[in-house]
C-alpha cells in the first residue's frame, strides 16, 4: 500500500532501538490514538532486535493483553513469551496500578507507624485512586522505579517503553506530577499542617487574620471532619514530602534525558493532530527529546493512481451493462465505488497531516495503515512495528 | 440478533440526557446533535461541556463559550441551543458567593490557594461543582417565582468519557467518608436525587470497533451499578457497505477469479492491469473483514438491549451541515418524542 507522501523526514523506530544510548521510549498523545498499541508494537520489535525491554501500559484492551500472550497482566512485569529471543533480547510486560504503586511509595518512604496511618486514611483512600492526576503522576513514579532496578549492578533494562495515561490532553502527562508537587508545596498545604505541628489552633493567632477565615470558609463548606482528615492527611505526608518532589523532580529530569525518545501519537484527524502539535511544541520548551511523530489508522489505498473521481466515472459507466449470474458490472461498479470512498479518505487524511507538516516541517513522522481491526496477535504488533520503521 | 428499535415514548420525561462515550467516539459531536434534535418549535435546550475543551465552540463554529449561557444554534424545528462550558473555578466562587456571600474572603481563597486544592485535588469536590452547576440549569425556573416557566427544556451534558463516567457521576460516593456533613454533602445529595430520577438518562456513544464496544458494555454494567439508567446506544461513524454479501463471498470463494472484473473495468475504459485488479479485490476482501467484525460488535450491543440509534459516516466531516444530518438522523429514529409525533399527524 501506498500513501500520500510529504516532504518531511521519515521516523524510523529502528535507529532508536538499535541505538543503546536509547533508555527510554515515551509514548503520549490523546486518548484514543492509540498509544498503548504503538508502544507494544516498539516494544516487541526492540526485543527482537536484541534489546532487554520492559513495556509499561496503561490500560491495554483485553485482547492487547492477550497478543502479548499475557492473560493476568498486572504491576510487576512478567516475561512476554510470544517474542522471538533469538537475537538474545526480552520482552517484559506490566500494566500500572496506580494504587499499589502510590501504597508503595507511602511504605518504602514513611516511618511504619506512619505508614499505617496514612493507608488508613480516607483521604489517602479517596486521592490515591480517584484524584485527578494521580495516574500520571504514579506512571511517572512507577517510570522511575523501572528505571532504578537492577541486577547484578547493572540496570534490569537497556530500554524502557512506556504508554502514557488517557488523559484528556497530552499535556497531562507533563504537568501533572508538577501539578501534585507545587500543591504539596502550597501555601494552602503549609495552612493546614501548621496548626497540627504546633499542636493546635493557637498557631492561627500569630498569622494573620485571614486564616482563620479561610480555615472557617472551609470548614463550613466541606464540613470540619474533611478538613480535620486532611489535616492528618497531611501531616502524616508531610515527612515524606521531600521524597516525592524529588523523585517526581528526577525522573522528569531523566525525561529530559537525551536517552529518552518521545513518540507523539496522533490519528490523521483535526483534534489528535492539534493535541499532537502543542504537545510537540510544549516539548521543545521542556527541552524534551522529541523524536517524532507517529499518525496511526491512516487510510491507504491499493490503487494509488486511480483517483477518486476517476473510480466513480468509471463505476457510472458500468451501471447501464446488464446483469450477469455470478458476479456482475454492477459488483465491479460497487468494487470502483468502494476504492473511491477510500481514496477520499486517504486524501482528506494526508491534508490533516499535511496540515500538521506546514506549522511543524522540522518533524521527523511516520504512518501506520488503518487496519480492518484490532490487534490480534504478536504477529500483527510485528506488523505495526514493521511501518513504524517507515519502509 | 438485531438490536433494539427505539420507541417514540423511550425519553419521554426525561430532562437531562447525559451523554459519554470512549474517547475518539465523537460523543461532543453527537451531544450537540442531540442538542439540536431536542430543540424543536419553542423549545429551549442547554448543552454543556465540563471538561473546558471548548469542543460546543469548535463543534458550533462559535466564539469560545465561556462562564455565560450563549445561544450557539437554532434547532432543527426552531427552538434553541445555548451553550455553556462550566468552569469548576467559576463554579465553585458562584457556589461560595451564593451561599455564604464571602465578599473578600473569595479573593482570599484564590490567594491561598484553596480554589485550586478544591477544584483540582479534593477528589470528587470538583465533579460536584460540575455537576452541581448542571443540576442548577435542569431545575432552573424564570423569574422569581418558583412557579414559572423551565428556563430549559431539557439539558444535554457532554460529559467525561467512559472510562470516567461512572466515578464522575458517582458524587455521593466519591464525597462520602469525606464529607460527611455540610453543603457540599447535602449537594451531593439532591444532585444523586436528580441523577437517580426518571428525569436522567446516560446515552452512550460507539463506533462498531472493538475497544469502544467493550468500553460501552463495561460502562453500562457501572452506570447500573451506581444506580443510573443507561439511555440509548448511539452508534456512530456506521459506514454503509458498498459491496453486496454475495459479492465478498465470491471474491473470497476465488480471488484469482478476476477474468469478469477484469472484462468490466476494460469497458468502463480503465487500463487493466495487476495493480488494478489485485488492488481492487484486496480493496474488498478488507471490507469483508471489516464486516465481519462489525457484526460481531453489533451482536456485543444488542445484548445490551437498549434503544439503539445509528448515524452515519460524514464524508466531509462536520462542514457542510454535517451537524444538522446528524440531528436529522436522531430525530428520524425518533429520539425526540414530540418530533416524532409531529411528524405522525403530517403522514
Amino acid at each position: 500500500m501506498t500513501a500520500v507522501t510529504h516532504e518531511v523526514d521519515v521516523l524510523d523506530v529502528d535507529t532508536l532501538i538499535e541505538s543503546s544510548a536509547t533508555r527510554t521510549i515515551v509514548c503520549c498523545g490523546s486518548g484514543g490514538v492509540g498509544k498503548t498499541t504503538t508502544a507494544a508494537a516498539v516494544a516487541v520489535r526492540a526485543a527482537e532486535a536484541g534489546r532487554t525491554v520492559a513495556v509499561l501500559t496503561i490500560d491495554p484492551a483485553r485482547r492487547l493483553a492477550q497478543a502479548l500472550g499475557l492473560e493476568e497482566m498486572g504491576n510487576e512485569p512478567v516475561p512476554v513469551p510470544t517474542v522471538d529471543r533469538s537475537a538474545g533480547g526480552s520482552l517484559d510486560a506490566m500494566m500500572l496500578d496506580m494504587k499499589r504503586t502510590f501504597d508503595e511509595v507511602v511504605l518504602n518512604h514513611a516511618a511504619p507507624d506512619k505508614a499505617q496511618q496514612i493507608l488508613a486514611n480516607p483521604f489517602y483512600q479517596a486521592v490515591s485512586s480517584s484524584f485527578a492526576g494521580t495516574q500520571e503522576y504514579m506512571a511517572m513514579e512507577r517510570l522511575g522505579q523501572l528505571m532504578a532496578e537492577r541486577v547484578d549492578g547493572r540496570p534490569r533494562w537497556d530500554l524502557i517503553v512506556v504508554d502514557t495515561p488517557p488523559s484528556r490532553s497530552a499535556l497531562d502527562f507533563l504537568d501533572a506530577p508538577k501539578r501534585l508537587g507545587s500543591f504539596l508545596d502550597g501555601r494552602f498545604i503549609r495552612l493546614l499542617t501548621a496548626p497540627a505541628k504546633v499542636g493546635g489552633r493557637a498557631y492561627l493567632k500569630v498569622v494573620s487574620v485571614g486564616v482563620g477565615a479561610v480555615s472557617g470558609a472551609m470548614a463550613k463548606v466541606l464540613g470540619a471532619q474533611f478538613l480535620a482528615d486532611v489535616q492528618t492527611f497531611v501531616a502524616a505526608l508531610d515527612t515524606m514530602f521531600g521524597g516525592f518532589r524529588e523523585r517526581a523532580e528526577q525522573t522528569f529530569a531523566l525525561l529530559q534525558n537525551p536517552g529518552t525518545a518521545f513518540l507523539v501519537v496522533a490519528t490523521p484527524e483535526r483534534d489528535a493532530l492539534r493535541e499532537a502539535s502543542y504537545f510537540v511544541d510544549r516539548l521543545a520548551e521542556e527541552g524534551m527529546p522529541l523524536a517524532g511523530l507517529v499518525v496511526n489508522r491512516v487510510q491507504m489505498t491499493y490503487v494509488p493512481s486511480l483517483s477518486a473521481a476517476r473510480a466513480v466515472a468509471a463505476a457510472e459507466s458500468l451501471d447501464d451493462e446488464p446483469s450477469r449470474s455470478g458476479w456482475s458490472p454492477a459488483d465491479s461498479a460497487a468494487l470502483l465505488r468502494l476504492h473511491a470512498d477510500i481514496a477520499e479518505q486517504s486524501v482528506r487524511h494526508a491534508a490533516a497531516v499535511g496540515r500538521f507538516t506546514a506549522s511543524h516541517p522540522d518533524i521527523a513522522q511516520v504512518q501506520v495503515p488503518s487496519a480492518a481491526h484490532d490487534v490480534n496477535d504478536v504477529e500483527e504488533l510485528r506488523q505495526i512495528g514493521e511501518s513504524l520503521t517507515g519502509a | 440478533m438485531s438490536d433494539r428499535r427505539p420507541t417514540s415514548s423511550d425519553w419521554a420525561g426525561v430532562r437531562l440526557h447525559i451523554v459519554s462515550g470512549k474517547g475518539g467516539t465523537g460523543k461532543t459531536t453527537v451531544a450537540a446533535a442531540l442538542a439540536m434534535a431536542l430543540a424543536t418549535e419553542g423549545s429551549r435546550v442547554l448543552l454543556v461541556e465540563v471538561e473546558a475543551r471548548q469542543g460546543i465552540s469548535q463543534t458550533f463554529d462559535v466564539p469560545q463559550l465561556g462562564e455565560e449561557e450563549r445561544r450557539v444554534a437554532r434547532g432543527l424545528h426552531g427552538g434553541e441551543v445555548v451553550g455553556l462550558s462550566v468552569d469548576a473555578k467559576a463554579a465553585l466562587m458562584e457556589y461560595l458567593q451564593m451561599f455564604y456571600k464571602l465578599g473578600r474572603a473569595g479573593g482570599m481563597l484564590e490567594r491561598f490557594g484553596v480554589v485550586d486544592f478544591a477544584t483540582t485535588i479534593a477528589p470528587g469536590v470538583r465533579d460536584v461543582l460540575l455537576i452541581g452547576k448542571v443540576y442548577e440549569a435542569v431545575g432552573r425556573r424564570e423569574g422569581k417565582r418558583r412557579g414559572g416557566d423551565r428556563t430549559y427544556d431539557a439539558v444535554v451534558l457532554d460529559a467525561p468519557p467512559t472510562g470516567r463516567i461512572g466515578r464522575f457521576l458517582n458524587v455521593n460516593h466519591e464525597v462520602a467518608g469525606l464529607a460527611k456533613v455540610g453543603p457540599v454533602r447535602q449537594q451531593a445529595d439532591s444532585i444523586t436525587r436528580l441523577l437517580q430520577s426518571p428525569q436522567t438518562v446516560v446515552h452512550l456513544v460507539t463506533l462498531l470497533e472493538e475497544m469502544p464496544v467493550q468500553e460501552t458494555i463495561d460502562a453500562a454494567a457501572e452506570l447500573e451499578r451506581i444506580g443510573m439508567r443507561v439511555g440509548a446506544i448511539i452508534v456512530n461513524q456506521e459506514r454503509q457497505p458498498l459491496l453486496s454479501p454475495q459479492a465478498v463471498a465470491t471474491l473470497r470463494e476465488d480471488p484469482d477469479g478476476t477474468t469478469l472484473l477484469e472484462k468490466d473495468l476494460g469497458s468502463a475504459g480503465l487500463r487493466v492491469g495487476p495493480v488494478l485488479t489485485g488492488g481492487l479485490v484486496q480493496t474488498g476482501l478488507d471490507l469483508g473483514d471489516r464486516l465481519e467484525l462489525e457484526a460481531q460488535e453489533r451482536a456485543e450491543i444488542a445484548r445490551l438491549e437498549r434503544p439503539t440509534y445509528h448515524l452515519p459516516l460524514l464524508r466531509d466531516g462536520l462542514d457542510a451541515g454535517g451537524l444538522r444530518e446528524l440531528a436529522d438522523a436522531l430525530a428520524g429514529q425518533g429520539i425526540c418524542a414530540n418530533q416524532d409525533e409531529s411528524e405522525g399527524t403530517a403522514g
